[in-house]
């Protein structure tokens, strides 16, 4: 009895040791609520995520999936609650935290290279100021290798495909060598190989015992690539681990007056169908 | 050596103006830049009429204050008041300097200031107004623009790094705890200062043309940032001496005559651009084209050329 005991905590020690695990949550999110204009667009979100998880925000158009990120990452005003970073506010956790913006919403004719995108991951570590080292540099050219565009680095980034840009912002997010990555739809208008090379990569950071949470829209690959879910329709409708939470019943409350209306759509249309055949 | 100085000012307004209104672009707010080189005015002339000189400081002072209030005004009317951005920039500084018209035109007898000056400037007197520096006679314009010169290129060169990232990605510089909020307003306090500067040379209508024209232009010869700014500065000074043998050669308006031949300068940019001018472009992609048809190209790329 007592040799067994001894053996399962040494195990766990050693999972721990292997994982950098913390034991306090990355992620903490406490009675958020986000409005726009005084109409409510996220009501009382609260959940704790698990170390060392791939996380997916699965939800309808419009249910905030995107707001939500950005405003644990402190970039909309929040209306109410509060957010903690491994059980730290934002401001101190920040070098912790990594973003990823959706790839549409900056402008990709803007004057610079693909290395120099890189380097702005690190800008937050180089400090106002300075200008930026060669051990920056060597991290942003390790970045670029991990996603697999290290012959792009001088290249401008309006010459770039969507499936490169898309890789130019994970290396710009793994440059910042943070422990908790947030990312807006990064596998939207990529191609099939930066898709299946960019899941690679997240399984490789969940080794390493990061968290990644990802707004996700695809729902025929969720069960193949996360781990945990997070179900959002203006209100957190449900989160835990894949198996319990993606179910039929729990993506029809999600989804719910959408899939319905669409039902209803294709009833209407095969009862014409039907009519039309009678005359 | 009226041509020289002349020149000078010119090149000096347009550089500053070139540096900073490259930032300006990338942001996409050249409106905002618009707007904010006319509503100045009546911080100039406020700063005119308590002060009672053509000093510079405290009309640097007073355009900074309501070039800041424009900025301030144009956003939280687009915020709060949900106004469209273009519209509450068309109000703000309309509204603004229309109070600037008025100041003048009730203290015209008072001040050595009037509505042609402000809004076409007055780039072939500048040297009415010498100063003695070290023994040699030097237009105060000249002066007050080198200072504002500096200090435009010391600002860029200590925020490159801040300005470039919030131009690039302002939610990516938040998230790294870089204030895009701050690096706003130091941009829109710069552009009121710079803008004062090319006021007096140029006027308030034509300086929108060194804010936007240079940067423009300097854009689709490179591909790099710093190069950009460079090539900005280097299109001023020769619009600067074009535009004042243009004028000399009309014998027209010299100011209207550097915006011109920076107009042009502009045009031929986007036609013969090795990098993004339409021709080149059109060329490139026709041998694109054809090089696919013979099956050695992937044209996955097409669409980004």
């Amino acid at each position: 009895m007592k040799f067994n005991e001894s053996l399962s905590g040494e195990k766990k020690e050693e999972v721990e040791q292997r994982t950098a695990l913390s034991g306090v949550p990355p992620l903490e999110v406490h009675d958020l609520t986000v409005s726009y204009h005084r109409r409510p667009v996220l009501w009382d979100i609260d959940f704790a995520t698990p170390e060392g998880k791939l996380i997916a925000i699965v939800g309808p158009n419009g249910a905030g999936k995107s707001t939500l990120i950005k405003g644990i990452m402190g970039l909309v005003p929040l209306a109410s609650g509060y957010v903690k970073i491994y059980g730290e506010d934002l401001e101190r956790a920040r070098s912790r935290v990594g973003y990823v913006p959706q790839r549409n919403s900056v402008d990709w004719d803007f004057p610079t290279s693909v290395l120099d995108v890189v380097m702005m991951g690190r800008y937050g570590r180089i400090g106002l100021f300075r200008r930026p080292r060669d051990s920056d540099r060597d991290v942003a050219m390790e970045a670029l290798r991990q996603v697999g565009i290290v012959d792009l680095a001088k290249r401008q980034i309006s010459q770039l495909s969507g499936g490169q840009q898309q890789r130019v912002f994970i290396a710009r997010a793994l440059a910042q060598d943070a422990d908790l990555y947030l990312m807006d739809e990064p596998f939207v208008g990529v191609d099939a190989a930066t898709e299946g090379a960019i899941i690679e990569l997240l399984r490789e950071m969940r080794r390493r015992g990061k968290t990644v949470i990802v707004v996700h829209h695809d729902l025929g690959t969720v069960r193949e690539y996360f781990d945990w879910v997070l179900l959002l329709n203006l209100r957190l409708v449900a989160f835990g681990p894949l198996d319990e939470v993606f179910t039929d019943t729990l993506l029809q409350q999600t989804y719910g007056g959408r899939l319905n209306l669409l039902t209803k759509v294709a009833e209407l249309m095969k009862e014409q169908e039907r009519g039309r055949d009678l005359q | 050596m009226d041509a020289f100085w002349i020149i000078l000012t010119g090149t000096l307004a347009g550089a500053s103006c070139a540096l900073i209104g490259s930032f300006l672009v990338l942001r996409k707010m050249s409106m905002l830049g618009d707007a904010i080189s006319h509503a100045v005015l009546p911080g100039i002339v406020i700063a005119f009429l308590l002060t009672g000189s053509r000093s510079s400081i405290p009309m640097l002072l007073g355009a900074a204050g309501f070039g800041l209030l424009t900025a301030f005004l144009v956003e939280t009317l687009h915020r709060k008041g949900r106004l469209q951005q273009d519209a509450s920039i068309g109000v703000t500084f309309t509204w603004l300097f229309a109070i600037g018209v008025i100041l003048i035109s009730r203290y015209a007898g008072m001040v050595d200031l009037d509505q042609d000056c402000v809004l076409y400037g007055e780039i072939a007197y500048i040297t009415f107004d010498m100063v003695s520096i070290a023994g040699v006679q030097v237009p105060s314009a000249v002066l007050t623009l080198a200072g504002i010169f500096l200090l435009n290129i010391i600002f860029v060169l200590v925020g490159y790094k801040e300005l470039k990232i919030t131009a690039f990605d302002p939610s990516l510089a938040v998230s790294l705890g870089i204030s895009a909020t701050f690096w706003h307003y130091a941009l829109m306090g710069m552009v009121s200062l710079t803008t004062v500067g090319a006021f007096w040379s140029v006027g308030a209508i034509l300086v929108v043309a060194m804010l936007i024209a240079p940067s423009v232009t300097a854009w689709l010869l490179t591909d790099r940032l710093h190069q950009m700014l460079i090539y900005g500065v280097l299109l001023s000074l020769v619009s600067a001496v074009g535009g004042y043998y243009l004028a000399s050669f009309l014998d027209g308006s010299i100011a209207g005559a550097m915006a011109v031949v920076s107009g042009i300068l502009f045009a031929f940019a986007l036609f013969f651009s090795p990098t993004h001018g339409i021709l080149s472009r059109r060329i490139r992609m026709r041998r694109m084209m054809g090089r696919a048809e013979r099956g050695e190209e992937d044209l996955s790329s097409v669409q980004n050329i």
